[in-house]
């Protein structure tokens, strides 16, 4: 059994916390569906109060930002094997297509490298099929920042 | 009226809060829109619902994404002659320190514009603006459909 397979009790713990005990990710409507080996995946329903065009109804990249945001750092946060403090260094998003009004857009991080400093992650928002993106993102974090304590279970 | 005449409107009579207020997802984050001189403030008012971490407490870094994708767009709709509404590319975010719970202003710049595609540089601060809190450099598509 790889070091990978290790199930990391620690963060599955505060898997719950990152959308009950962070007001802008419930505020947002977020759930989050999986968190396992450096992987996370989240979910944003559609919501009208996100809309960035009114004609077409489509979500502002906003939302969509917060989304692979959030997903990514539950991603480092499922790949720690022991709870720090993390912070955002960078995030890229490249916006492939509109989303469709009305329907649920889905989050796929993976952290992919993880180093004694420094996560990198990358992820992917779609509705239906993943193979058919709305947004992809590649973001950077810094492990071990300054204490905030972890979400709360 | 469709959005694009709802923002004409609004641009030709100098409001740059009713041009905020069209779009629910600007709302949604509490923007407020001042034309100082020359500059266009987008300000981010501080609420609750914007947390990301309780613990610092801190601004969630979507809600500094979004402030800056939302203050590069009002630029170039404040800016531009004929409005299209920009359509974003992609987006970088460089997060500098952790925003706290308080009003978060940006301002933008706009490097090119062409006929196709914009390039924008946003900077955005808390009490300090010697001090960014987050930088982003954004390339929107700025055609007519």
């Amino acid at each position: 059994m790889s070091s990978d397979d290790k199930p990391s009790e620690k963060p599955l713990r505060v898997s719950r916390g990152f959308v009950d005990h962070i007001p802008h990710n419930k505020a947002l409507g977020m759930q989050m569906l999986e968190f396992k080996r450096a992987e996370a995946v989240f979910e944003l329903p559609y919501d009208e109060k996100l809309v960035g065009n009114p004609d077409t109804g489509v979500l502002h990249g906003g939302a969509i930002t917060a989304l692979l945001d959030a997903c990514s750092g539950a991603a480092v946060f499922a790949a720690l094997t022991e709870w720090s403090p993390i912070a955002t260094l960078d995030l890229r998003i490249d916006y492939l297509r509109a989303g469709e009004p009305g329907k649920t857009i889905t989050a796929r991080a993976h952290c992919y490298r993880l180093t004694r400093n420094v996560a990198f992650t990358r992820a992917v928002a779609y509705h239906d099929d993943e193979t058919d993106p709305i947004a992809t993102s590649m973001g950077t974090f810094m492990l071990g920042t300054k204490p905030g304590g972890p979400p709360k279970p | 009226m469709t959005l694009v005449e709802r923002l004409a409107e609004a641009k030709r009579s100098g409001d740059c809060q009713a041009l905020l207020d069209i779009i629910p997802y600007s709302r949604f984050l509490g923007l407020q829109g001042r034309a100082s001189g020359d500059e266009l403030i987008t300000t981010m008012k501080f609420s609750e619902h914007l947390i990301g971490n309780p613990a610092l407490p801190a601004l969630h870094g979507g809600t500094l994404g979004a402030l800056l994708e939302s203050a590069a767009i009002f630029e170039l709709l404040w800016r531009a002659e004929t409005i299209v509404l920009p359509k974003t590319i992609t987006l970088t975010v460089d997060y500098l320190r952790s925003g706290g719970p308080q009003d978060t202003h940006a301002r933008s710049i706009v490097t090119r514009h062409g006929r196709r595609v914009a390039n924008v540089r946003v900077e955005a601060w808390q009490a300090d603006r010697g001090t960014p809190v987050a930088t982003a450099h954004a390339i929107f598509l700025v055609m007519r459909e």
